[in-house]
């Protein structure tokens, strides 16, 4: 289904092995074309060219500091407040890395979770409703349609449809983490970026996240930064390995951890570091 | 020694240190409280203060502080709020511009209150022609409120963690949405609770009052509440002596025979409308927390 580079395979192996997606046979959501970042003179990011498959899961998998949360932080622009962003990340046939873009919109076709949870102080129905009311939302039936459907999308429905009007504080840290997300799908994004978002749970709480993933593929392009391997095999299409601020390897994910082609990421996916 | 017996000792010391502090403070409330609380009765709260005779009250000076603690506190709130979120929110932490104003802010907070008296006498009163009136008064208690208040602002929303300014971007809010319904009401409980305190400090304040609301409480007339009249209460031109002025003044230049007692009196309302203070602003925060939070 993928066309690699044409490469040539001699006895050393390459430094670097970046799959291209073939765009007329695949749909790409978006792409990013030389990106680099810089956090004052330090380059955190080389310069990078990935292309992400609609509704496909792509990992995001490397140590910390190889600039993979750099990265994913850049392609909803979160990263204008601490450093610069240069190149191009091409969505819709817009960079909605220039200048003239309104980036209030774009984040929310865009949407991002976090590594901690991080729910808003009020009640779990607020906490969906809020982001839609400001955004202009008022009917109250379509309020209640999207707090519901959102809150079953993420899997937290059944165990919070009785309590919506508690805080969403009260919540258990996994419930809190599947509010965040149900809160970033209620606003219909295209994509979704989430950074490590089951780092910071339990087993139970990181399998049901898993699970979210998967369902939510069927009507979201997803992005996730994982420090977890397994995780990353087990829910990704295509698995990107950053190393050291430059992304080393793009491939399928089955072929990232049965067959890499980079010395390192064999390295690194086998645990043999350093 | 062991690190047991080292920490039995410190434990002790401190248990003594603290047990010292309280000491002191019970003994000073206690004697206020003992001194003053059989002179107060409904009359003392609302009548006049009376120069030469004994039985006077102070029923003006009770409302010219609630009065005066308001009209501050409307005119630093709004300045100290934006400061806060300005210096909290939109600064550029690192420029040095910032950095001086915080240094500013600073030594203004630590200006004895004195001496913001007598700049308030020397600018608004006297430069101004404002006079010794009310407004002169809450003007001088605001350049004294307004460093501690902005500061109390700032430490607030610095307690949200980042992560709720992150929340609100990546769902695609301004900044200023993000700030106004999510940081601020999260911050509401403390930055209620500073308002509050500041409140009780503005109350207790004597002396940047004397030079600029002045030290006489002229009549008013209770029944008039358009704020042009002379004698309308709500007059902010007209001097106002407050509860703190009136306790410094009969202190040291009281000629009625009941000045002991109305001054013990009236030190023990200032006391416990403090105390007032404090109470109402912890009860007020956590309300507000969990109308806000809509946590039980």
């Amino acid at each position: 289904m993928v066309e690699p580079n044409q490469l040539v395979f001699t006895d050393e192996m390459p430094d670097h092995y970046i799959m291209d997606i073939n765009e007329d046979k695949h749909e790409v959501a978006l792409s990013a074309q030389d990106v680099e970042v810089y956090y004052g003179a330090k380059q955190a990011l080389q310069k990078t060219n990935l292309k992400f498959e609609r509704y496909k899961i792509t990992s995001l998998i490397g140590a910390s500091g190889s600039g993979k949360s750099t990265f994913l932080r850049s392609l909803n622009r979160m990263n204008d407040d601490v450093g610069t962003v240069k190149g191009k990340i091409m969505y819709r046939n817009l960079d909605i890395n220039s200048s003239d873009i309104d980036v209030y919109e774009m984040r929310r076709h865009i949407g991002m979770v976090f590594q901690r949870p991080n729910p808003f102080a009020k009640s779990i129905e607020d906490n969906i409703t809020f982001a839609l009311k400001q955004h202009g939302i008022r009917d109250k039936d379509e309020l209640a349609k999207r707090v519901e459907t959102s809150l079953k999308q993420a899997a937290l429905w059944d165990e919070v449809k009785d309590t919506l009007h508690k805080s969403a504080l009260s919540l258990s840290g996994g419930q809190q983490q599947r509010l965040v997300i149900a809160r970033a799908i209620a606003l219909h994004p295209d994509i979704l970026l989430l950074d490590e978002p089951a780092s910071a749970l339990d087993p139970i709480s990181s399998a049901k996240i898993e699970d979210t993933l998967l369902e939510l593929k069927e009507k979201y392009t997803i992005i996730i930064v994982t420090h977890n391997m397994q995780q990353a095999a087990r829910v990704s299409d295509y698995t990107a390995f950053f190393h050291m601020g430059e992304v080393l390897e793009y491939d399928l994910t089955r072929k990232i951890f049965t067959r890499p082609k980079v010395q390192r990421t064999i390295d690194y996916v086998n645990g043999n570091f350093g | 020694m062991n690190a047991k017996q080292v920490d039995k000792i410190a434990t002790g010391i401190l248990y003594t240190i603290a047990g010292f502090v309280i000491l002191v403070l019970l003994a000073l409330l206690g004697y206020i409280l003992v001194q003053g609380v059989p002179n107060l009765s409904w009359h003392f709260l609302t009548a006049p203060a009376e120069a030469f005779s004994a039985g006077g009250g102070i029923g003006i000076q009770l409302f010219n502080s609630f009065y005066l603690l308001i009209l501050t506190m409307v005119i630093s709130f709004p300045i100290a709020l934006g400061a806060g979120i300005y210096l909290n929110e939109y600064a550029n932490q690192k420029s040095k511009v910032i950095e001086v104003i915080r240094t500013m802010i600073e030594i203004l907070s630590s200006l004895p209150s004195v001496v913001v008296g007598l700049f308030g006498f020397l600018l608004f009163v006297v430069q101004l022609k404002l006079g010794f009136s009310l407004l002169s008064g809450a003007i001088a208690l605001t350049f004294f409120n307004l460093p501690l208040l902005t500061r109390s602002v700032e430490e607030s929303l610095r307690t949200i963690p980042n992560l709720q300014r992150e929340a609100g971007s990546a769902l695609g809010l301004s900044r200023f949405e993000t700030i106004g319904h999510v940081i601020l009401p999260a911050a509401l409980p403390s930055i209620m609770t500073g308002v509050v305190l500041s409140a009780g400090r503005v109350f207790g304040e004597a002396a940047a009052l004397i030079y600029t609301a002045g030290q006489s409480a002229p009549a008013l007339n209770f029944a008039d509440w358009n704020p042009f009249n002379a004698t309308s209460p709500l007059n902010v031109m007209r001097p106002a002596e407050t509860l703190a002025v009136h306790i410094w003044k009969i202190n040291s230049e009281g000629i009625m025979p009941d000045a002991a007692a109305v001054s013990a009196g009236a030190s023990a309302v200032l006391v416990i409308a403090v105390l007032l203070f404090n109470f109402c602003a912890r009860y007020f925060s956590k309300v507000l927390y969990r109308q806000l939070t809509s946590s039980k």
